[in-house]
């Protein structure tokens, strides 16, 4: 390999992981979901178009940074996914019906209104928040003079992978540390043994969807000084967010992370070596690739290694 | 009378025309009928089977091309895409039922879901097979006139329709909602699970396909955003069954009249021809809430609903 095929390599590995952090932010937020109430939320990218666009008209109107209403935005995004989750979901799981995935089909639905209307009021077309530093970017030349390959990081990609780290630790210290935390993961393993124990299963099932919108809220602030936005984008990241969780293992947040990683480094791969438009194909590739070799996810080898122990 | 209820239906359908309708009321016919053959086969997989498949369109779509590149590559009518697109579209769902048929319930959705949207970025992609995103035109049409478009549409449905409920009404039938209740049940009792699913998804796939491949020589222009489009086939077939009635004969009937009439009517209000989704998506919930068996499954309970909304 020549020196200009090395960077371009490294180029794409580095960009690929800075991305990767931001997957990881959209599947976790899908993986709480499915481990807590066992169901697919197919609107979630559609959630993440509806944040986006409120930080767009933040921005827009009243010139707020992207990455600042973040802070807006995904407490919004809270109350819509508790909303949904009591208004919507919650009725649906009590009706008997003949097929069980009528939960999933309902958030088709809701995903189908939400991009609908996202349309109708903001017309289809594609928006972006121009920021300041949109293209500015750090060069390795400029820190090591004799550097034989040049690599570049761009600002806000590294400033949304280290928001997206920020908010993944603080999920970590939420649920491993408080007692509503634990409460989550009580009803995501056993929803029956948590409320045995006292857990308050419905409101921890609204808190569940209400923190998982609120992820993919933030996800998509990060995400938008980075892409562009337009009403139909959410199928994409439904798409991306589920790969994720099946990379991962469902319902675990670590394998979540590294999920998002690894399905984003194979994407700028592909996107280098093959062309943009055969992104979407090799999701897909990646996913049968997982169900068919490692079904439970990576988490499943680290489980395998202790038990080996 | 019950027993010829199809019969005296279908006699009714083929009278219809004769009237002398004109060609945008034809047109909304033989929508409608070919939505109550994609419908009915969706039934088979997902009402009967349980497999809910939210890619419906990758079936509609192979069958579709299989007619269009046939025409395309060898200048032949596209009909013979209708025998062909039966071989095509079985081999097809053979490999993707090897694959998506390993998952259960929310996890094969999702995963016929990407098949959908996979083929669709392959066929714009692959240019000099499909066409890509110019799509394929049919230069000779066959008949000016629809009437004949839609009695063979018609004779589609009238065997689907009859094979659904032999499918049904056998031993396979059982098999199938055998699986649908308990997968693990049905297993311990001897049913070989994966292969009756994978002849309930092949069924279903090759007739998708058959009315995919009439819709090639009937529009005579195909493009992959629209055969293979995710809201507007995949969903719409999941609707079609959803609001008419999840396994019943005739639910996708009654779903098929309700979506094509639904999405006309919106059509031609000026404001909200747009809004369709929207509105889809409303009666979706409504539905999935109030009447999560659709209107022919859930039928005795809509009339207690109507006959209380009256005394009361």
């Amino acid at each position: 390999m020549t020196a200009p095929q090395i960077e371009v390599l490294l180029q794409t590995l580095i960009a690929g992981f800075l991305l990767g952090g931001l997957y990881a932010l959209i599947g976790i937020g899908m993986t709480l979901i499915m481990g807590v109430m066992k169901i697919i939320n197919l609107a979630h990218g559609e959630l993440m178009m509806v944040s986006m666009y409120i930080a767009y008209w933040l921005f827009t109107l009243f010139g707020l940074d992207p990455y600042l209403s973040v802070f807006i935005a995904a407490p919004v995004m809270f109350l819509i996914g508790v909303g949904l989750q009591k208004f919507l979901i919650t009725p649906v799981l009590k009706v008997d019906s003949i097929l069980p995935e009528n939960q999933v089909i309902l958030t088709v639905g809701i995903a189908m209104v939400l991009s609908n209307l996202a349309m109708l009021f903001f017309t289809s077309d594609y928006r972006s928040t121009p920021v300041s530093y949109a293209t500015s970017a750090w060069y390795l030349s400029d820190h090591w003079k004799g550097s034989p390959i040049e690599l570049s990081l761009s600002i806000p990609w590294t400033v949304s992978f280290v928001f997206a780290v920020a908010i993944t630790a603080g999920l970590w210290f939420f649920l491993t540390k408080t007692d509503t935390g634990k409460s989550v993961r009580a009803t995501s393993q056993d929803f029956q043994a948590a409320l045995i124990m006292g857990v308050d299963v419905d409101r921890m099932r609204m808190l569940t969807f209400g923190l998982g919108s609120a992820l993919v809220g933030a996800a998509g602030c990060l995400f938008i000084p980075i892409y562009y936005l337009y009403p139909s984008m959410g199928g994409q990241f439904t798409l991306i967010a589920f790969v994720v969780t099946i990379i991962g293992g469902l319902g675990s947040t670590a394998g979540a992370i590294i999920g998002g990683i690894i399905l984003s480094i194979f994407e700028s791969m592909t996107a280098t070596y093959l062309g943009m438009g055969w992104a979407p194909v090799d999701r897909f590739v990646v996913f049968v690739a997982a169900l068919i070799f490692l079904p439970a996810g990576i988490v499943s080898l680290a489980r395998k290694r202790r038990l080996g122990k | 009378m019950k027993r010829y209820l199809p019969f005296v239906i279908l006699a009714l359908l083929a009278v219809v025309p004769l009237v002398g309708l004109n060609s945008y009321l034809m047109h909304i016919l033989i929508l409608f009928v070919m939505w109550s053959v994609i419908g009915m086969s969706w039934n088979l997989l997902g009402g009967y089977c349980g497999q809910v498949s939210f890619g419906h369109a990758a079936f509609f779509g192979v069958g579709a091309y299989t007619a269009g590149i046939f025409y395309a590559k060898t200048g032949l009518s596209a009909w013979w895409g209708l025998p062909l697109s039966i071989v095509a579209v079985a081999l097809f769902a053979l490999v993707i039922g090897f694959i998506v048929l390993r998952l259960r319930g929310p996890y094969f959705a999702l995963a016929t879901l990407a098949m959908g949207e996979v083929l669709r970025v392959t066929a714009e992609n692959l240019t000099n097979l499909t066409g890509g995103d110019v799509g394929i035109m049919i230069r000779e049409r066959t008949w000016v006139e629809k009437i004949w478009y839609y009695y063979i549409i018609l004779a589609v449905a009238a065997i689907t329709f009859y094979l659904v409920k032999i499918v049904v009404q056998s031993r396979l039938g059982y098999y199938f909602v055998a699986i649908r209740e308990d997968q693990d049940a049905a297993e311990s009792l001897g049913i070989n699970t994966t292969l009756y699913k994978t002849i309930a998804l092949s069924l279903s796939a090759v007739i998708t396909g058959l009315a995919g491949a009439f819709y090639t020589n009937y529009m005579g222009y195909i493009d992959p955003k629209v055969v293979f489009a995710l809201h507007d086939i995949s969903i719409i077939t999941i609707m079609v069954v959803m609001v008419g009635g999840v396994a019943t004969f005739w639910g996708p009937v009654i779903g098929s009249i309700i979506m094509i009439l639904m999405s006309e009517v919106i059509r031609s209000i000026p404001m909200l021809g747009s809004a369709h989704q929207t509105f889809f998506g409303m009666l979706l919930i409504i539905i999935i809430i109030f009447l999560p068996n659709g209107i022919a499954g859930d039928f005795k309970k809509l009339k207690r609903l109507i006959r209380t909304g009256r005394t009361t």
